[in-house]
């Protein structure tokens, strides 16, 4: 019994992380309609971004966010700015393809530079940390901390897409883009800060991924997967929606683990795909506007 | 009488190119050697892999970048067919064809719930789930894969040479096939449909067309044609594993990269396409992992400056068209009935 409960907060504070993929992908769509294929790939840019600076300043991970949440966002405001706000438009397979393309590209850079080896970030003694909550039942520090700070991201992007400014220039946009410019709203810079939201987001997504397991160059696209299906799990436009399907997505693959480890992955899937069959829409569907 | 007609003068010229082309590639065997032979049966496979590709994104505007899931299935298919049953190879092909368009349907009733781009992803996901699957199939060595083995490819054809040239035959049969089956498509009353869709979804769709339905029908018979490829592909290989099978890079990346670059939506565009990613990997292959980069730049670029792709720029220029798929009104000449003058 206290096997299987372990099992479960395992899923659900696993279900943090994915929410955390998940949120960045659902604040763009969110805004401008777009899929950034290369979602997970800049996940793991971001992994790679904290290792250098933890190895060039010879700080913990959980500081190098410092350096690696604005480093990210820089990226994000560049990359919509010079790139992918050229792609927007009627059309969906322009910002499909290119973002396909720039996947392509991150994942062979990372491994022309890093090379295919796998890596992990050193978080020192708080990763093996663990306090007793009830007889038999664990937690580790870290996974908490993970969880406690995937949901202030979320609870910061809801209050800033409610109550800023710059919240009410994406939810104006996203609603009419055309009435935003009459508005004087410069689209093109709206959308490039939000990508960088979105790639600050990613930015902490991927140092808590890099501090949980290993990382190589190559397993961005899963990521984006496990962000995507929280996203439709959770239903479209939806904040805390991501943080239910991120859960959700946690603790099937928790359970599928422990009937059996090649079960891992698969349930998730499943999980994600009898969901889509028997609820399309999402368990909390709430389309932006 | 007015009509409608196909061809126009660059059609003509363009169906006698292909026509010679294709008498010289059935003559391979006669002129190239081994190495030569295995090139062109990979072209092939990839001009075929592209131009499916091209007829679900091109046409009927659904972008999967979920399709190595059928040429994963169509290669353990072959070899769960040959191995466990027995059967052979080329009739495991064959038979991949249909299961291939069964599998479609009921991923199709799953995937179309989600719409644009979100589609695409979720294809990825069936295209996982196919994996994940393939590796807990002990029989056809799990994670870690199988061979053929080589009693049953000896047992293919009498000699090592015949067996060569009837794999070639067998690429270049299959892709002049599909591609067949695709200009026939297109020229279809499904195809006028279908160049509607491409040209506007929500005009085609309040001219009366049943959008969904001609979605289903392309999508079916993507997975037909591609599970097909699949099952050759790894004929080709004499070797699987779920990475291999179901890689997409391989079979989703690279197909994407060569439409785009040949021109999406132009039946012509994945054949060009397929010539220069080609000429690409022999001239960049051994920068390894900069080659990808490179590819995927060039992609972009070509997306953002040239959305139509090279022959697209071509087919402007000079109005030229290489198969008979437009469809233009030819008025027929103002002759006097003899009964109007009264």
């Amino acid at each position: 019994m206290t096997e299987w409960l372990n099992v479960i907060l395992q899923g659900v504070l696993i279900g943090g992380l994915y929410a955390m993929f998940a949120a960045g992908l659902s604040l763009i769509f969110g805004v401008m309609r777009l899929v950034n294929i290369a979602h997970g790939d800049l996940i793991v840019l971001a992994a790679y971004v904290a290792l250098m600076v933890t190895q060039a300043l010879g700080i913990d991970p959980l500081t190098s966010l410092i350096f690696v949440v604005p480093v990210m966002a820089i990226i994000g405001y560049a990359l919509q700015r010079g790139l992918l706000n050229y792609t927007l438009g009627d059309d969906l397979l322009p910002p499909l393809l290119v973002t396909f393309g720039l996947s392509i590209i991150i994942q062979n850079g990372l491994l022309e530079w890093f090379t295919a080896d796998s890596r992990k970030l050193q978080a020192g003694p708080i990763e093996i940390q663990t306090f007793q909550v009830m007889h038999g039942v664990w937690i580790g520090l870290l996974p908490l901390i993970q969880f406690a700070v995937a949901a202030a991201v979320i609870a910061g992007l809801q209050m800033l897409f409610y109550k800023t400014a710059l919240g009410r220039a994406f939810r104006a946009t996203s609603d009419d883009q055309a009435v935003a410019q009459l508005m004087g709203l410069d689209t093109r810079h709206v959308f490039a800060m939000a990508m960088a939201l979105s790639l600050a987001v990613i930015a902490v997504a991927g140092v808590f991924l890099a501090v949980r397991t290993n990382f190589d160059p190559a397993i961005g696209p899963a990521r984006l997967i496990f962000g995507f299906e929280a996203v439709i799990i959770g239903g479209l436009g939806n904040m805390w929606g991501t943080l239910v399907g991120g859960i959700i997505l946690g603790v099937s693959q928790a359970i599928g683990a422990q009937i059996d480890p090649g079960w891992q992955l698969l349930a998730g899937h499943i999980v994600f795909l009898a969901i889509l069959a028997v609820r399309p829409q999402g368990l909390f569907p709430k389309v932006w506007g | 009488m007015s009509r409608v007609e196909h061809a126009t003068r660059s059609s003509r010229i363009g169906v006698a190119l292909i026509g010679v082309a294709l008498i010289v590639l059935a003559l391979a065997p006669f002129w190239g050697d081994r190495q030569m032979l295995r090139l062109l049966a990979e072209v092939f496979t990839f001009v075929a892999l592209a131009s499916l590709w091209n007829l679900l994104a091109g046409y009927a505007g659904l972008v999967s970048v979920g399709q190595q899931a059928f040429v994963g299935l169509g290669g353990y298919l072959l070899f769960a067919l040959v191995i466990l049953a027995g059967v052979h190879p080329i009739v495991a092909i064959l038979i991949a064809g249909p299961i291939g368009a069964l599998v479609a349907v009921p991923v199709a009733a799953l995937i179309f719930r989600l719409r644009g781009a979100y589609f695409a992803i979720g294809t990825w996901v069936v295209a996982e789930v196919f994996r994940l699957l393939a590796s807990q199939i002990s029989v056809l060595g799990g994670g870690s894969g199988i061979s053929l083995p080589a009693a049953m490819v000896v047992a293919m054809a009498p000699s090592r040479q015949a067996r060569e040239f009837e794999i070639y035959w067998l690429a270049l049969a299959l892709t002049a096939a599909v591609l067949g089956t695709i200009v026939a498509l297109l020229r279809s009353r499904h195809g006028l449909a279908l160049t509607a869709i491409r040209d506007n979804e929500l005009a085609a769709q309040s001219n009366g067309i049943d959008v969904t339905r001609i979605k289903l029908i392309v999508y079916v018979l993507t997975g037909f044609g591609t599970a097909m490829i699949g099952a050759l592909i790894f004929l080709m290989k004499l070797r699987i594993s779920p990475d291999t099978a179901f890689s997409v890079n391989d079979w989703t990346a690279f197909v994407i990269f060569i439409t785009v670059i040949g021109g999406i939506g132009r039946i012509e565009g994945p054949i060009v396409g397929t010539i220069v990613f080609f000429i690409m990997r022999q001239t960049l292959a051994d920068l390894g992992s900069l080659y990808l980069l490179i590819m995927g730049a060039v992609a972009i670029v070509v997306m953002l400056w040239a959305p139509k792709g090279l022959w697209g720029l071509i087919a402007e220029r000079f109005g030229w068209q290489a198969l008979p798929l437009q469809r233009r009104l030819v008025l027929a000449p103002k002759t006097e009935e003899p009964g109007e003058r009264s």
